[in-house]
C-alpha cells in the first residue's frame, strides 16, 4: 500500500472511531438526561423548573449555538473546496459564537447562584447544573480544540490533513448542537410547560 | 498560617491517615518495600532502558496485551489474599470470638476484593487476551489505533496504582464493590476511602471505554481481505459484541461515579437521603452498567472456549450461525435485565415480572452455546491438553452457576435469597467457572504464539483440578449458608452450626490458592524448560485460525504478507489444500508505528489528577488536568512517526524459516 492510500485509509478509520466515540458520549448524556428526569421533581421546597427558567433566554442561547453550527459547516465545506480564507473566517466566527454561548450560560448560572438557587439547594438543581454544565464543559473543550485548529490552519492551510482534521471537529460541534436541542426541549420547554 | 499553607499544598493529606492496625500496617510497609525492591533490581541489572524500549513504550498490541496480563496476574494475587483474609476471618468469628479484623477493616477488604477482581483482574485479563489474539485472528497487522491502545493500558495501570495506594495512606472504601449511597455519600463516609474507589475506577474505566472503541473499529476496518463478518473466527464475534457493550455501558459507569463524586466534592444532592436526592437512582444507573459488564467479561471467555473446543476436538465449531445469533441476542437482552439485581427495591409486581422473565429469557442463548460446544465435541477426535481441561471444568461449573441464576430470576425466590451468601455463591460460580477458567484457558492456548514455547501441560492440568476442587469447597457451603439465612458481607454470626460451613469454605480458598500457585509454578517451570517446550512450527495445537499461520513468537508486524481469506477456518483450509508458498514479488514494505512514551505521560498525570481529587489538593488537580489536555493537543498535531521494514528483509526472513 502506498503512502497516500495509507493516509486515506487511516482517516477513514479515524472517522469511524470518532463516530463511535460520539455514540459513547451520547450514552453519557443519556445517563444525565435520565437522572434529570427522575430528580427534577426533587426541589426540596425550592423553586421548580417552571418558576426558574426563562425560555426566551434559552431560545437566545439556542439561536447563538445553531448559528455557530452553521458557520462551522461553512468552514468545513470551504476547506473541502480549497477556499482557505473563507474557512478561517468560518472557524473564527464559530469560536466567537461559541464564546457568546458560554457567556450566556455563565450569566444564567451566575444569576441562579446569586439568588441562592445553587447546586447544593436541591436534587433538581444538582441535576440541572450537572446536565447543562456537562454540555458547557464539552463546548469549552470544543473551543480549545477549535482554537488549536485555527492555529494549525493559519500555519499550514494547504496541508492534506487540514480538511480531515476540520471534518472531525465539525462532527463534534454538530453533535453538541444536537445535544443542546434536547436540553432546550427537555429542560427548558418541558420545564416551563409542567 | 502554616496550617492554611499546608492545607493549600497538601489538601487533607496528613500523617493521621497512615494505617494503625497490625494487618494494615503490614500491607502499608510491604507494598512500598516490594515496589522499591523491583526498582532496585531493575537498576542493579541495568534493565530500565530495555524495559522502556521493549515494553513500556511499545505500541505493539501483543506486548501491550502481555503487560495487561502481567498486571492482572499480580492483582489476582492481591485479590486472592483479600479472599483468604475474609474467609479466615469468618471461619472463626462466631459467638464470643470477634475474628481477626475489626468490622471496618473487614468491610474494606471485601470492597477491595470485589473491585480488584472485576476491574483489575477480569478486565485486565480480557483486554490482555484481546490484544494478544484479536489482530492475529483477523489477519491484521495491528489494532486500529495503536497509540490509543497504549493510553488505555496506562490508564488501567494508573487506576491500579491508585487503588493500591489506598493501602499505604488513607484506607479503602468500606462501601462494597459497587459503593451504594447513601453509605458512600459525604454524610456517612467523609474520608478518602470512597474517593479512592471512585477515582481508580473512573480512570481505569475511561481506559476501558477507549479500548472498546479501538477494538470495535479494529474488527470493522482491519479484517483481512475476503474475511466477511460471517467468516470471522467466533472469538472475534464475541469480542465485537462485548466491545459494543463496553461502548454502550461504560459511559453509564462514568456517569454514576461522576455524580457520586459531585455529591462528595461539591455537596450536590443526587443520591443523598434529603434535599430531594434519590439513592435508588444510583443503584439503577450503576446496574445499567453493571449487568452488561458481566456479559462484557463472559462473552470473550465464551469466544475463547469456542476456539479451544473446535481446535482440540479437531472439528469445525458446531452451529457457527446460531453462536453468532446467540451473541447478538445476549447483547440486546443484557440491557433489559438490570433491575433483577434489586427486585426488593419495591418497583412493583409488573416491573419485577418483566425483568424476571427477561432474565430467564437471556439464559436461552447462553444455553444454546453450551449445547453447541457439546455438539462440537461429539464425534470429534479430542485431545485433552490443559486448555481442554479448563473447558471441561468450565462446562460443569458454569452450567451450575447459570442454573442458580435462573432460580434467582424468579422474584419470589429472589426475595428469600437477596443479598445472601446464596447470591455470593451464584456469581462466583459464573465468574470463576466462566470468566476465570476461560481466561486461564486462553492464556495457556495463546502463550506459545507470543513467547515461542508452550506452557507445561501437566502442571496446567493440576492447576485446573485444584481450582475446580477448591471452587466446590469454597462455594458450595455458601449456597447452604445462604439458604440458612447468612447474609453476604457478614463479619460475625452467633449460630455455631454455621461455623463448619465457613471452615470448609476457608479450606476451599486454600485449595484455590494452591491452584494459583500451580499456575505460577507452571509459568516458572515452562520458562526453565523452554527449550524442550519450544514451538518450532508456529502451530502447536494443529489450529484452525490465522494466528497459527505465522511463526511463534509472532513478529511485531504479525503477517509478512497480508492474507487473503476464503474460508471460515482459513488456516485449517490452507493446511488441507496445501497452498504454494508466496513468491518474492508478493512481499511489500511494512510500516509499523514507532514507540511512544506519551501514553505513559497522559496516564501519569491522569493518575495525579485522581490523587489530587481524593485528597482535595486543588492546585495539583488543576495542573494535572491542564497537562493532560496539553499532551492530547500535542499528540493531535504531532506527526506519527513510523518505521519501515523492507520487503527484501521480510522475504529473506520467511525463506529462512521455511527451508
Amino acid at each position: 500500500m502506498n503512502h497516500i492510500a495509507h493516509a486515506h485509509d487511516k482517516h477513514e478509520t479515524a472517522q469511524l472511531g470518532f463516530w463511535l466515540y460520539l455514540m459513547t458520549d451520547l450514552m453519557l448524556f443519556a445517563g444525565l438526561f435520565a437522572t434529570y428526569m427522575v430528580l427534577r421533581g426533587g426541589t426540596a421546597g425550592g423553586p421548580t423548573a417552571a418558576e426558574l427558567f426563562d425560555p426566551t433566554f434559552a431560545l437566545s442561547e439556542t439561536i447563538v449555538l445553531l448559528l455557530s453550527s452553521f458557520t462551522c459547516g461553512i468552514a468545513a465545506l470551504a476547506l473541502r473546496y480549497k477556499k482557505q480564507s473563507l474557512a478561517l473566517w468560518g472557524l473564527g466566527l464559530t469560536i466567537a459564537l461559541g464564546l457568546v454561548f458560554l457567556a450566556l450560560e455563565m450569566k444564567e448560572f451566575a444569576e441562579f447562584y446569586s439568588e441562592g438557587h445553587t447546586w447544593q439547594a436541591s436534587a433538581f438543581l444538582s441535576s440541572f447544573f450537572t446536565l447543562v454544565g456537562t454540555h458547557g464543559l464539552h463546548i469549552s473543550i470544543g473551543l480549545v480544540w477549535a482554537s488549536t485548529l485555527l492555529g494549525y490552519l493559519i500555519r499550514s492551510p494547504h496541508h492534506d490533513d487540514a480538511h480531515r482534521k476540520m471534518s472531525l471537529f465539525a462532527l463534534f460541534w454538530h453533535f453538541l448542537d444536537i445535544i443542546w436541542v434536547f436540553i432546550f426541549t427537555i429542560v427548558y420547554l418541558l420545564g416551563v410547560l409542567s | 498560617m502554616i496550617h492554611t499553607l499546608a492545607e493549600g499544598l497538601l489538601g487533607r493529606l496528613s500523617l493521621d491517615y497512615l494505617p494503625t492496625e497490625p494487618a494494615t500496617i503490614g500491607a502499608a510497609v510491604g507494598l512500598p518495600l516490594s515496589a522499591l525492591a523491583i526498582v532496585a533490581a531493575l537498576t542493579y541489572f541495568k534493565k530500565w532502558r530495555w524495559l522502556w524500549d521493549n515494553w513500556l513504550t511499545s505500541l505493539d498490541a501483543k506486548k501491550i496485551g502481555v503487560m495487561y496480563i502481567a498486571v492482572a496476574i499480580a492483582m489476582l494475587l492481591r485479590g486472592l489474599a483479600d479472599a483468604l483474609m475474609l474467609r479466615a476471618h469468618t471461619a472463626q468469628a462466631v459467638g464470643d470470638n470477634s475474628g481477626l479484623f475489626t468490622t471496618d477493616t473487614f468491610q474494606q477488604v471485601f470492597s477491595a476484593h470485589g473491585t480488584i477482581m472485576i476491574f483489575f483482574v477480569a478486565m485486565g485479563l480480557m483486554f490482555g487476551l484481546i490484544n494478544v489474539a484479536l489482530p492475529l485472528m483477523l489477519g491484521a497487522r495491528d489494532v486500529a489505533f495503536p497509540f490509543l491502545n497504549s493510553v488505555s493500558f496506562w490508564l488501567f495501570a494508573a487506576g491500579m496504582i491508585l487503588i493500591n495506594t489506598s493501602l499505604v495512606i488513607g484506607g479503602f472504601s468500606n462501601g462494597g464493590w459497587l459503593g451504594y449511597p447513601p453509605l458512600t455519600g459525604l454524610e456517612y463516609n467523609p474520608g478518602p476511602g470512597v474517593d479512592y474507589w471512585i477515582w481508580s475506577l473512573q480512570i481505569a474505566g475511561i481506559g476501558s471505554l477507549l479500548s472498546g472503541i479501538n477494538f470495535t473499529v479494529t474488527i470493522l476496518k482491519k479484517r483481512a481481505r475476503g474475511m466477511t463478518l460471517m467468516k470471522m473466527p467466533i472469538f472475534a464475534w464475541s469480542v465485537l459484541v462485548s466491545m459494543v457493550l463496553v461502548m454502550l455501558a461504560f459511559p453509564l459507569l462514568t456517569v454514576s461515579l461522576g455524580l457520586l463524586s459531585l455529591d462528595r466534592l461539591m455537596g450536590m444532592h443526587f443520591f443523598t437521603s434529603d434535599f430531594g436526592g434519590n439513592p435508588m437512582m444510583y443503584i439503577n444507573l450503576i446496574w445499567a452498567w453493571g449487568h452488561p459488564e458481566v456479559y462484557i467479561l463472559i462473552l470473550p471467555a465464551f469466544g475463547i472456549f469456542s476456539e479451544v473446543v473446535a481446535t482440540f476436538a479437531r472439528k469445525a465449531l458446531f452451529g457457527y450461525r446460531t453462536m453468532v445469533a446467540a451473541l447478538i441476542a445476549i447483547m440486546f437482552f443484557s440491557f433489559i435485565v438490570w433491575q433483577h439485581h434489586f427486585f426488593t427495591m419495591g418497583a412493583g409486581a409488573n416491573v419485577n415480572a418483566f425483568f424476571g422473565i427477561m432474565t430467564m429469557v437471556i439464559a436461552i442463548p447462553t444455553g444454546v452455546k453450551i449445547f453447541n460446544w457439546l455438539f462440537t465435541m461429539y464425534k470429534g477426535k479430542i485431545r485433552f491438553d490443559a486448555p481442554m481441561v479448563w473447558f471441561l471444568c468450565f462446562v460443569v461449573t458454569f452450567t451450575l452457576g447459570g442454573v442458580t441464576g435462573v432460580m434467582m430470576a424468579v422474584p419470589a425466590i429472589d426475595f428469600q435469597v437477596h443479598n445472601s451468601m446464596f447470591l455470593v455463591a451464584h456469581f462466583h460460580n459464573t465468574i470463576i467457572g466462566g470468566v476465570v477458567f476461560g481466561f486461564l484457558a486462553g492464556i495457556t492456548y495463546w502463550f506459545p504464539k507470543i513467547f515461542g514455547f508452550r506452557l507445561h501441560d501437566r502442571l496446567g492440568k493440576y492447576s485446573a483440578y485444584a481450582w475446580q476442587i477448591g471452587f466446590i469447597l469454597a462455594f458450595m457451603p455458601l449456597y447452604a449458608l445462604g439458604l440458612m439465612g447468612a447474609v453476604r458481607r457478614i463479619d460475625h454470626y452467633d449460630d455455631p452450626s454455621w461455623q463448619p460451613f465457613f471452615i470448609v469454605s476457608a479450606v476451599g480458598v486454600l485449595v484455590i490458592m494452591l491452584g494459583v500457585g500451580l499456575f505460577i509454578l507452571q509459568l516458572a517451570v515452562s520458562i526453565w524448560k523452554r527449550k524442550e517446550l519450544r514451538d518450532t512450527t508456529g502451530d502447536p495445537w494443529n489450529g484452525r485460525t490465522l494466528e497459527w499461520s505465522v511463526p511463534s513468537p509472532a513478529p511485531e508486524y504479525n503477517f509478512a504478507i497480508e492474507p487473503d481469506v476464503t474460508h471460515r477456518d482459513e488456516w485449517w483450509y490452507r493446511k488441507e489444500s496445501k497452498l504454494a508458498l508466496p513468491k518474492k514479488s508478493s512481499y511489500q514494505d511494512i510500516w509499523v508505528p514507532k514507540n511512544s512514551g506519551l501514553g505513559i505521560g497522559i496516564a501519569v498525570f491522569a493518575g495525579l489528577f485522581g490523587f489530587a481529587m481524593i485528597w482535595h489538593i486543588w492546585w495539583l488537580g488543576f495542573v494535572a488536568f491542564l497537562v493532560v489536555v496539553a499532551l492530547i493537543v500535542f499528540r493531535t498535531y504531532a506527526d506519527e512517526p513510523e518505521r519501515r521494514i523492507s520487503a527484501e528483509h521480510l522475504y529473506h526472513l520467511d525463506k529462512g524459516r521455511k527451508q
